[in-house]
């Protein structure tokens, strides 16, 4: 649609502006005020410079939850992405089961992470749990509050039970959306699946993965309450994941300062990502339309 | 606003930064913004150079807290030089 | 040649014939999916002792005891009504502030507009983590503490920016001679926003509540920082029973259960714009 220029458009925006800055803008120059000083409660702060910074950036504790961070993402993304696609690509395209299939598998987008946590706690106990208690009749030992490989496989399991749908239902999206000419094109030339599914389906779907990539890599940088309520970050600090450990810093010792400057870097590290993301879907955009 | 916990330098800060937000919307309303294509090969506009160039800085900063430590200063300077080539290049 | 003859045994599958792989693939992955939902549902049927002393694939003594339990005592249900009221309050702020922006973004081109786009997206992106401290700090000093105002504020951190976004998304199917044609009919803009405009986006305003209410509803590190007593969601008194000793699964698992309800109820009818919404109005 050609859209016009009007300034006014801005008192439109306005509320939205202000809503956001109120509980966005405000909480960010705080944290900016918090890691150059130190405090020891009471309100009573001390300028500590970029004390916070050298120190964050000098301890092993963040590298290592960063970089089990960018495992942890990098892991379910490998698994997801394809999964959820060869998922959409099985989908009834059409009728009572397309629909039947979209309900369920929205489900476990629907429910409150917490509860995505409880769920795979209690599957996976030896005791009481299906998915525990099968193992181990079976004789596989597998125990994740104390055992660092199973209770990674857990999490990772979690959450692509928890996310996969949503990569599929993107795809399954970007699928609908190619004509029925394309395929009977496509017959007529005798293409194979694989080229099918390479020069038709792929580049069509391409707009829609690259929000399914976006959201699923944030959605797991961030991710805090599903693990944490599965393991609380254990066996040891195996799967202390990045936000597990600022919650900790930040609200467990209540250590302001360092809290502070690690949250200032999280950020931008997402500040940095979202932008590549969006320049690439925006250019996206542009040379489909 | 005590729990907010400002200091000046921090104050300055987000005055720049302030400062130079409203400076680019004025450049914007005087001379109006042409996007074109630079080295990164993405349209950029004055806007998204400024953007550019705060995030990098950032990164620069705190690389070079995090690699040298001392002089922090010096940091400031390679941020300008970066600056200057974002507006030039990209 | 060889693809010749491939195509001619199987059009479209490997090898199977086609519909039949199909169906497995996905049997398969709904088993998958559904199996430790099953799993929490079988749980919150059983007693306790049959929890923990038999191991069973369905309920032996059927009971409905732990869902009673849940529904008479207060200092469980008041979790849903805690949770229920500032996902509600949130919904209604984030819809409130969002559809202007959205037509805005729809409609013109203004300044700085595609900044301001960027910007509401990285608070979609930036980590509840990171706020939890200062807003903690923030609706400490303001005297919000532990009240449903607060939580609902908070979580339109990430929720106005859905908002925008998914509305964005369907507004831009309207075509914009309808506002011409109602301005040059002497509709002022409000009169034209209410009467004409929202009825014809009113798909896409039910979506995006139906998401904002969702994303309020499962999230739990805001809340829980922001609350105490008196607005503790449901999420956060399920976690505090399982830090004590001797957890009584069965209300653990019927409380979960019914977490899941309200969800699982509307997700009927917004089965066709799920994905546009979980893209941010993206498809």
């Amino acid at each position: 649609m050609e859209k016009t220029v009007n300034q006014k458009a801005w008192f439109l925006v306005l509320p939205v502006l202000l809503l956001v800055a109120f509980s966005a803008v405000i909480p960010l120059m705080t944290v900016v005020n918090y890691s150059v000083q130190d405090t020891f409660g009471n309100n009573q702060f001390f300028w500590a410079g970029l004390e916070w910074f050298e120190e964050m950036l000098a301890s092993e504790r963040m590298w290592d939850a960063l970089g089990r961070q960018l495992m942890f993402s990098g892991i379910i993304l490998a698994i997801e992405v394809p999964l959820g696609i060869f998922v959409a690509l099985n989908m009834p395209k059409s009728g009572f089961w397309s629909s039947f299939c979209l309900v369920l598998m929205s489900l476990p987008l629907l429910i409150p992470w917490n509860v995505v946590g409880t769920i795979w706690q209690i599957f996976g106990r030896v005791d009481i749990g299906l998915l525990g208690h099968t193992l181990d009749a079976l004789g596989i030992n597998y125990n994740y509050t104390q055992d660092t490989v199973a209770a990674w496989i857990t999490i990772v399991v979690m959450d692509v039970w928890h996310w996969t749908s949503l990569v599929a239902l993107l795809a399954y999206a970007g699928l609908k959306s190619i004509p029925e000419a394309y395929y009977q094109a496509a017959k007529i030339d005798q293409a194979s699946r694989w080229k099918v599914f390479r020069y038709i389906e792929l580049p069509k779907m391409m707009g829609v993965l690259m929000i399914a990539v976006l959201l699923r890599f944030m959605d797991s940088f961030m991710i805090y309450t599903e693990p944490f309520v599965v393991t609380g970050g254990g066996p040891g600090n195996a799967t202390t994941l990045l936000s597990i450990d600022l919650v900790k810093m930040a609200l467990g010792q209540f250590d302001l300062g360092p809290a502070a400057a690690f949250s200032i870097m999280y950020f931008l590290v997402i500040l940095l990502i979202s932008w590549v993301f969006y320049t690439v879907m925006t250019n996206l955009d542009k040379r489909e339309g | 606003m005590d729990w907010m916990a400002w200091t000046w330098p921090t104050a300055i800060f987000f005055i720049v930064i302030a400062s130079l937000l409203i400076t680019f919307t004025i450049l914007a309303i005087k001379f109006p913004e042409t996007p074109r294509t630079g080295i990164l090969r993405i349209e950029t506009t004055r806007g998204d150079r400024l953007f550019i160039t705060l995030l990098g800085s950032a990164f620069i900063n705190l690389a070079w807290l995090g690699l040298v430590g001392a002089n922090q200063p010096f940091a400031l300077v390679i941020c300008l030089i970066y600056a200057a080539a974002v507006f030039r290049w990209v | 040649m060889a693809d010749l003859t491939a195509n001619q045994s199987a059009p479209r599958g490997l090898s199977l014939p086609r519909v039949n792989s199909r169906a497995v693939v996905m049997t398969l992955y709904l088993l998958f999916l559904l199996l430790p939902i099953y799993w929490l549902l079988n749980m919150s049927l059983k007693t306790n002792t049959e929890i923990l002393n038999d191991f069973t694939l369905w309920p032996d003594n059927f009971t409905l005891d732990n869902y009673r339990t849940i529904l008479t005592d207060p200092s469980w249900y008041m979790g849903y009504v805690n949770s229920l009221i500032y996902v509600v309050m949130n919904t209604a702020i984030s819809l409130t502030v969002a559809l202007p922006a959205a037509y805005a973004f729809s409609r013109y081109h203004f300044m700085g507009d595609k900044h301001l786009f960027f910007w509401l997206l990285t608070n979609r992106m930036a980590p509840p983590a990171v706020f939890a401290l200062p807003f903690f700090q923030l609706y400490s000093s303001v005297g919000l503490f532990d009240t449903h105002i607060a939580v609902a504020l908070a979580h339109t951190l990430f929720n106005v920016p859905l908002a925008v976004w998914i509305l964005e998304g369907f507004m831009r199917g309207v075509p914009k001679e309808i506002d011409e044609t109602a301005f040059i009919d002497g509709y002022s803009f409000g009169r034209f926003f209410v009467k004409i405009f929202m009825p014809l986006v009113a798909s896409g305003i039910g979506v995006t509540a139906f998401f904002c209410f969702m994303f309020s509803w499962v999230e739990l590190l805001l809340s829980r920082t922001l609350t105490t007593v008196d607005a503790k969601p449901i999420a956060a008194i399920m976690t505090r029973t399982q830090g004590a000793a001797g957890i009584d699964w069965g209300v653990l698992a019927a409380a979960g259960v019914l977490t899941i309800v309200p969800g699982a109820l509307v997700i009927y009818f917004v089965r066709n714009y799920i994905a546009k919404g979980f893209a941010l109005g993206r498809v």
